[in-house]
This record gives structure tokens, sequence and C-alpha cells, in this order.
């Protein structure tokens, strides 16, 4: 099977049912992307696969297949994507575990719909767990990436 | 091999050294450089020419290393407690490089937890960068012939104030180091009109790394060679193994093996919990192979936990005559005396901590010696304790603080680490033990469920003349010692003895309760449940003499005086804290009051139909906070919050921003008790395994917006991770009661709806 990570062509030909998450993670040794709770619930996982956000904890590696996945890594391979820089403009993390999985969901907002309102946002990121509490942070960035892209 | 890991590491970490952008580091190593850079051969503020004490190095080439001797789980203990030392050092922030301490009692207390981190550095940051300071000054006025009292520094400087000659920390550095360290009644301190960075604050010294996924979390420690672990726990507390097959699991691909760890030795403590570890070459295999273990277990006594019948129980207890904690007065003649009679009960649920990051830990043990690579708000408990579980000294466990991902208190309980360190030897690998979700939320250390009844008697203006005041739940020392039903002096001082109020005659008893399952702090501890019925009681009696909420609650706290606590409770703590320096100030307490209701435009402004505001105020580690919670409550009962006013006085504060923040953060993790946290338990199983059955807010249901006022104090710094979160629950309910008359006295409203 042929899996192409952020640019690179790579055959698998371990477990087609293991999630994308723990390919990703403990295989590639790509560990930007976090492990939350294995359920599509929280979000920790996201990354794109054609450029759509998905969660990678529930997604197969066999499903992937022909598909480009990319991830925190890869987004910033260029310099900083306009939302990591927002992020760190509005000083967004505390613990910053979920942050990862933040920054690709809200990628993944912005390009469908560039001019987010609250109610987009609310929709677009709230599968997106954040324990620490920085929701307020996060929309304020989204709001300010979306006037930097227009 | 760990020689090989400690030298590739170090080259890691001298390769981020000389890139002076991001650290560009091979996935195949552990990325050292982001979380512990110190060795068993030391740290680089020990190798460093200068190194007068064990938080500080200086180079020759200006360098200053800077160890973070706490731990980073999101509130900035790493950025903000070395600033205050680079503050007193006047140190170029910009040339510091940070260096997270491995556990060693050298550093003194490395538990991030109570809230304490800034305000046990204040002082011992500002004197180990005096020390510097003031040995970089030394060789300043050697090297120039003049008097030291001539010289002074400046940014990363020393200047030689007739001359304006100036010298730069690396220069001087070579000179400082062959100098005595000066004693510490040498030492002068900047006044506050010349601090840099305290009351300025910096950002997270890893923003960038947390904003690119680069940054080190327990989940992400690897070392060559390493296999994955998941465990099989008893279901029920103290259960242990029947019976199991050893041989299913391996028909999953990637499993290598199974190992049992025995049960604990009671008490718990932070013992592992026993069960059977899955072992294979990636956790999702681990996790795939404990569903085929089969095990039969022998769950013990606690099997006949269940919530709903030990609710019942707490609010019995409640309801009868307890330890008395604190008295004033004589409540019982008081009441006997009459007035009007207002009584209430309240009952907060467990909850569980789950941090983003579940637990996690990579442990390397070799020839009676262990490494370990973990998320943990204790280094030296984890030192402890995989100690006692191998039976080696803990000096033989090295331990290095990665990034955690969220702490709240679970990470300081290392059990996690113990499993992977016994899994470990057991193997002769390194072994990463990773939990699921459904382990973190099912084997807590949960924060106590909790009732409470409070009793008030009021004169004709609504004056509390007697005030009685109990609480019930199973404390947290009966996770060290079974037998413990009652609450400490610390755990009875969160929020219950220490209740400031203008009250004749007052009584606060706290009632027997057994534990059934581990019980441990959680971001604010007794507060929360303490705070939430003081709080809304407060609220009652309000409404009770028909008075405005505010205007009440600074009755209630009466004039501007010092409560000496201890007169009357003389099991009370202060979270430490010494009265002379931390005394409990009720102007500073009214102070926080007015001004959360002035930001709010309480009383000032007109609600729509179905909105309403809430207050409520509270002290905790040493801080002073109140909240101004203005909800909307549809037909449905369903609550929206779309603004939180916080105002907060926690004397000095050091990072303003990371301090909002915190603030911020607390709301929101309000909101999740308010909303829909609990725990329950039936035969002693955990009910609830992930976010779809133990929900915790999300964006859509956290506060829009929340504003933290931050009142500006010369008094000495307390706490502000844990603060914030006190008052918010019963503020919320006092809002619901405002907007449509509904009185909360149980949460989650998941389970109590907010519908009138």
């Amino acid at each position: 099977m042929q899996i192409k990570v952020n640019g690179v062509e790579r055959s698998y030909d371990g477990d087609p049912n293991l999630p994308l998450l723990w390919y990703l993670r403990d295989v590639l040794g790509l560990t930007g992307t976090k492990f939350g709770c294995g359920m599509a619930l929280c979000g920790a996982c996201t990354v794109h696969q054609d450029g759509k956000a998905i969660r990678s904890c529930v997604t197969t590696v066999s499903a992937t297949a022909g598909k480009e996945i990319t991830t925190i890594e890869a987004i910033s391979a260029g310099g900083l994507h306009v939302v990591q820089q927002k992020w760190i403009e509005y000083n967004v993390p505390q613990c910053g575990y979920c942050q990862s999985g933040q920054i690709m969901q809200a990628i993944s907002l912005l390009k469908e719909k560039p001019k987010p309102s609250d109610e987009d946002i609310d929709g677009g990121m709230s599968g997106n767990i954040c324990r620490c509490g920085t929701y307020q942070r996060i929309r304020a960035a989204i709001k300010a990436a979306a006037g930097e892209n227009a | 091999m760990s020689d090989n890991i400690l030298n590739v590491s170090r080259r890691g970490f001298l390769q981020g050294l000389v890139s002076t952008g991001a650290l560009v580091l091979s996935v195949r190593l552990i990325p050292e450089a982001l979380w512990a850079a110190e060795t068993t051969a030391g740290s680089h503020a020990d190798r460093a020419i200068l190194h007068p004490n064990v938080f500080v190095g200086i180079d020759t080439d200006g360098t200053v290393y800077l160890v973070a001797a706490r731990s980073e789980m999101g509130t900035s203990s790493r950025t903000s407690v070395p600033l205050i030392l680079a503050d007193e050092l006047d140190a170029d922030w910009k040339r510091v490089k940070l260096e997270q301490a491995i556990g060693d009692a050298r550093y003194g207390d490395q538990d991030t937890d109570g809230s304490h981190s800034v305000r046990d550095g204040f002082v011992t940051m500002r004197e180990a960068g005096a020390t510097a300071r003031l040995m970089l000054t030394q060789a300043a006025a050697q090297k120039w012939g003049v008097p030291a009292s001539e010289c002074e520094s400046d940014l990363h400087v020393i200047v030689h104030k007739p001359s304006k000659r100036k010298v730069g920390y690396g220069e001087l550095a070579s000179a400082a180091a062959k100098l005595p360290v000066p004693k510490k009644e040498e030492l002068t301190y900047k006044p506050k009109s010349a601090w840099r960075y305290i009351g300025k604050g910096a950002v997270s010294y890893d923003l960038a790394n947390l904003c690119t996924g680069k940054a080190g979390f327990g989940m992400d420690a690897r070392v060559d060679g390493m296999v994955y672990a998941s465990v099989e726990h008893p279901p029920v507390l103290g259960g242990k193994v029947k019976s199991y097959d050893e041989k299913a699991p391996l028909q999953v691909k990637g499993v290598k093996q199974t190992i049992p760890i025995k049960p604990f030795t009671p008490p718990h403590h932070f013992q592992p919990l026993g069960g059977i570890a899955v072992v294979a070459d990636n956790s999702w295999a681990a996790f795939q192979g404990r569903k085929k273990l089969n095990v039969a277990w022998d769950n013990g006594p606690n099997a006949s936990y269940n919530s709903d019948s030990y609710k019942k129980e707490l609010q019995e207890t409640a309801r009868k005559p307890g330890k008395v904690a604190r008295n004033i007065g004589d409540v019982d003649a008081a009441f006997a005396k009459g007035g009007k009679i207002v009584e209430a009960d309240y009952y907060i649920p467990h909850l569980a901590h789950a941090p983003m990051e579940p637990p996690v830990a990579l442990a390397d043990y070799r020839d009676g010696k262990v490494t370990v690579w973990t998320c943990t708000q204790s280094p030296q408990a984890v030192q402890e304790t995989l100690g006692d579980v191998l039976g080696i000294p803990k000096e033989n466990v090295t331990c290095h603080v990665t990034l955690l991902g969220g702490g709240f208190g679970r990470k300081s309980k290392p059990d996690y680490a113990a499993e992977a360190a016994i899994l470990s030897k057991a193997t002769g690998k390194p072994v990463k033990v990773v939990w699921s979700r459904e382990d973190d939320i099912k084997f807590g250390y949960y924060h106590a469920v909790a009732a409470m009844y409070m009793k008030a008697a009021l004169d004709e203006k609504g004056k509390p003349t007697a005030w009685l005041q109990r609480s019930v739940f199973p404390p947290i020392g009966s996770t060290f010692a079974l037998d413990t039903t009652y609450g400490d002096g610390g755990e009875l001082g969160q929020g219950w003895t220490d209740l400031p109020f203008d009250v004749p005659n007052h009584r606060v008893e706290n009632g027997s309760a057994v534990n059934h399952v581990r019980i441990g702090w959680f971001r604010s501890v007794a507060n929360i449940y303490h705070g939430f019925a003081a709080q809304s009681f407060a609220n009652e009696l309000a409404h009770a003499s028909g008075r405005d909420s505010v205007e009440y609650l600074l009755q209630l706290i009466g004039p501007a005086r010092i409560v000496d606590v201890k007169a009357t409770a003389p099991d009370y703590d202060n979270y430490g804290g010494a009265p002379t320096e931390y005394p409990l100030d009720t102007a500073r307490m009214r102070r926080v009051v007015e001004l959360a209701a002035e930001k709010s435009g309480w009383g000032k402004r007109k609600l729509g139909k179905g909105s309403g505001m809430g207050i409520a105020v509270h002290r905790s580690f040493l801080t002073y906070v109140a909240t101004v919670v203005e909800v909307e409550v549809d037909d449905q009962g369903e609550v929206k919050i779309p603004v939180v006013h916080t105002a907060v006085d926690a004397g000095i504060v050091v990072n303003p921003e990371a301090t909002r923040a915190q603030f911020e953060g607390a709301a929101v993790f309000g909101t999740s008790i308010v909303r829909s946290g609990a725990i329950t338990a039936k035969d002693g199983v955990i009910e609830q395994s992930n976010f779809n059955d133990y929900p915790v807010a999300r964006m859509n249901e956290a506060p829009y917006k929340t504003n933290v006022y931050i009142v500006d104090s010369d008094a000495p710094p307390a706490g502000v991770g844990e603060p914030g979160v006190p008052p918010f629950a019963p503020a919320v309910c006092n809002a619901i009661f405002a907007a449509n008359g509904k009185r909360i006295r149980e949460l989650p409203l998941s389970k109590n709806s907010a519908n009138g």
C-alpha cells in the first residue's frame, strides 16, 4: 500500500486497520499530531486529508491510500502559516497539547469559510476540546487570520 | 544504552544552541533540548563558568542558563519563575536558555501544585539572581580597580557609574567565578521601580514550539528500541486478577507479550493499580491486545460502592452534628433565640481531571537504575515512587520532566510512571506506557464527591445572627491512610474554616466519609465544593432578605479588617503562608467584589428576559477573586454565558498575560463543572469512560468572553492557576437564579435542569 504523508510517498504493509494517528506517531515519529480520545470526540489528532480536516484516530491507514495527508509538521514548511502566526500573536496556547489539532482544524475552517462568523467558528471548532480553556483566544486568532487573508 | 542516549541528547542540545532559530531535531532522538537538558552529569547551568547556585549559570559568551525546576502544564510556571531570576540578575531574556530540571532534592520543592510556584520562586529566584549579579558587580569593580559601590547592573552589563564604562556578563563570567559566593545577608534586591520583567511578564518560552507541533510532551518521548504498553487495570479499586488469557492478545499483529503487574499494597498511595499489561510495537496494538485478555477479577470490598446510595449517606451525615473545625460564639444559643431560619443542602459529584494528554511515561531500566521521561507535576514523587516499587534507592531514579499536556492535579500522582518502570525491568527494554482516555477517566484520583449543609438565622434586617455549615467528603488523606475519614486542616481551610464573614455566632463542622475510589487533588481542590455551598448560600440569604446580592455580600464580609482564622480554627494552615505575610484581609476581598461589580455594570444594566447576573467571591491559594457571570437561560433550561467579569487580587503579579489566561481558562474549567462534570460508580466501577459520557466544555458552551481585571498590589505574590475556579460555579448558579428563579443546589446542570 502506498501512502503520501507530507509530500513523501511511503509503502506500508502493516495492519490495514491501524489508525492513521498511530502510524504517524508511533511508526513515522511525527509526534506533532496528538492522541486525546481515540473516538473522534476531541480533535487533538486532526490532520488534513487532501486539504480537509479529518480525525486521524478513527481513520485507518488503508483508508488514506491514494490520498494526500498533511500534518502540523508540514504546515509551516515554508514559514509559519498565517494561522500559526496569529496563534503566537494572540498567545493562544496554555499547555498547548490540543493546539496542533486546533490549528489544523482552523486552517481547514478558513479554507471553507474565509470570513467565518461566530456561528461558523462555533460550528467549525466545537469538535476540538481545549481543557485549559483557550477558546476565546482561538476565536480571536481565527478572526485575525481571516482578516489577514483578505 | 543509557550513556548513548545521554550523549546523543547532549549533542542535540548543543546543536540547538548553535542554530539561533527553531530547533530542528531528528525524530529518532528524544527532543531533549525542548525539555530536560540536564543529565546525571549535571545541567548546563552547572557546567557554565559562573554557577553560583543550582538555578543559574553564565558562560563566557554571555549565555545565561536558567533552570526551570517546576513543571510546565499550561500555567506558565516554566517561564514565569525563571523570569523572576532574570529580572533580579538584570539578564537579557533573549540571551537566556531555559533548561528543565530533572527531579532532584537539590532544587528544593519541585511540586507544581497548590498554585505556589511563583509565590515560592519570588523568594528563591530573586536570591539566586541577586547572588550572581553581586558576583558580576564585584568582578567588574576588580577589573576596573574601583569600589563595587560605584558599579551597578544594567541590561546584561555592569556599569561603572562615574565613568560610564560598561562590561558584559559574558566577559565577567570567568573572573566572577573566582570570587566567593556571597552570603544571603550581603545581597541587595532591585526596587520595584527597576523591575524589568516582573509585572510585565513574557510569553511562554515554548510558545512557537507549541504552535508548530515541535513541543515535547510526555506522549512524544521516544528512544531507540522502545516498545509500547497498555495496562488493563482492575475495574474496582483494590481488585485482583483471578485469571486471564495470556495467549489470545498475541493474535493481534504487533503484540509481543503480556505481563502481570501485581496489585498495590494498601494504602494505594501512588502505587500502580495492578492488572495485566500488553506490550506491543505500537500503542494501538497494545490497546487492541487488551480486548482479548478476558480477565476474571476478584473485585474486593469496594465493589459495594454505588454513587446513588453513597450520595444519600453523605447527605444524611451532613444533617447530623460533625467534628467542629471552627467555632465562634454560641451558634446553638443564637438559633434558639429564633429569627428567620434559612437552610440548604448542596452537592457536587466526583470529577475527573481529564487533561488532554492522558497519563503516559517512558522508562528505561538498566542494572538497578531507571531513567524515566514523563509528564509529571512532581519529579521527586516519581523518584520516591519508582524507588519504592523497584526496591532501589531514589537516587537511582532519573526523572526527566517533559511538557505536560495539562495536569490539573492528576499528574502529581505518578502511578503511570511506576508502571513503565516495572515493565521496563520486566522486558529489559525501554517501555512507554500509554493510558487511553478510557483509562484516564476510569482510573483517576478523583475530586472528592461532597455534600454540604448550611443553616443561618437572620435578624429583621437580614443580617445573620447564627451560621452553621457542615461538609462531608471522602478526604484526600485516605489515599495515604485508608482509615482517614475526616478532612484535614488543609482541606477544611479551603474556603470553609476561613470564611471571613461578619457573623457573631459561627460554627464549621466536618462529617466522616469512607473512600472507595482514589481521591486526589484537583484544580483548586476542596475550594470547589466549599465555595459552591458558601457563595450559593450567601446569595440565598440575600434573596431571603430582599437585598441586592452585591450589597448583601459586602455586608456579610463586613468592615475592612484582618481576620485571625487560626484563633477560632486551630488546624487552619493558610496554604502554608505566614499570617504576617499573607493575612486574611477583608479589605482586599471587598475590593475585588466592588471591582467585579463595577466592571460588569452591576445594577446599572437592563437585562432581557431569561438573562441574569450572579456574583461570588472566594479567597483561595492566598488570592482574592470575585466573579460576575451573566447567563441567558432558554425555555429548555439551556444556559449560555455571554460574558464573565473576574477581578483578581493575587498580590504582585509576575506575568499578567499568563495570569489573565489562567482566569479565562478557569471560567471554562468551571463551566465544565457546572454543565456536565460527574463521575459516578456502580458496584465499584466508574460508569464514565470518554468525552461522550464525561463531557467537558466545548467552544460553543464556554463563556463567550471572560474579562479579567488584575488589582495592582504590593502584597507578596499568591496563586493564579487555581483561584479562578471556586467562585465560578456559584456565580453561574446565582445568575441562573437571577434569570429565572431556579435555585441550583446540586451540580452538574445536566442532572439538574436549570429550567425554571
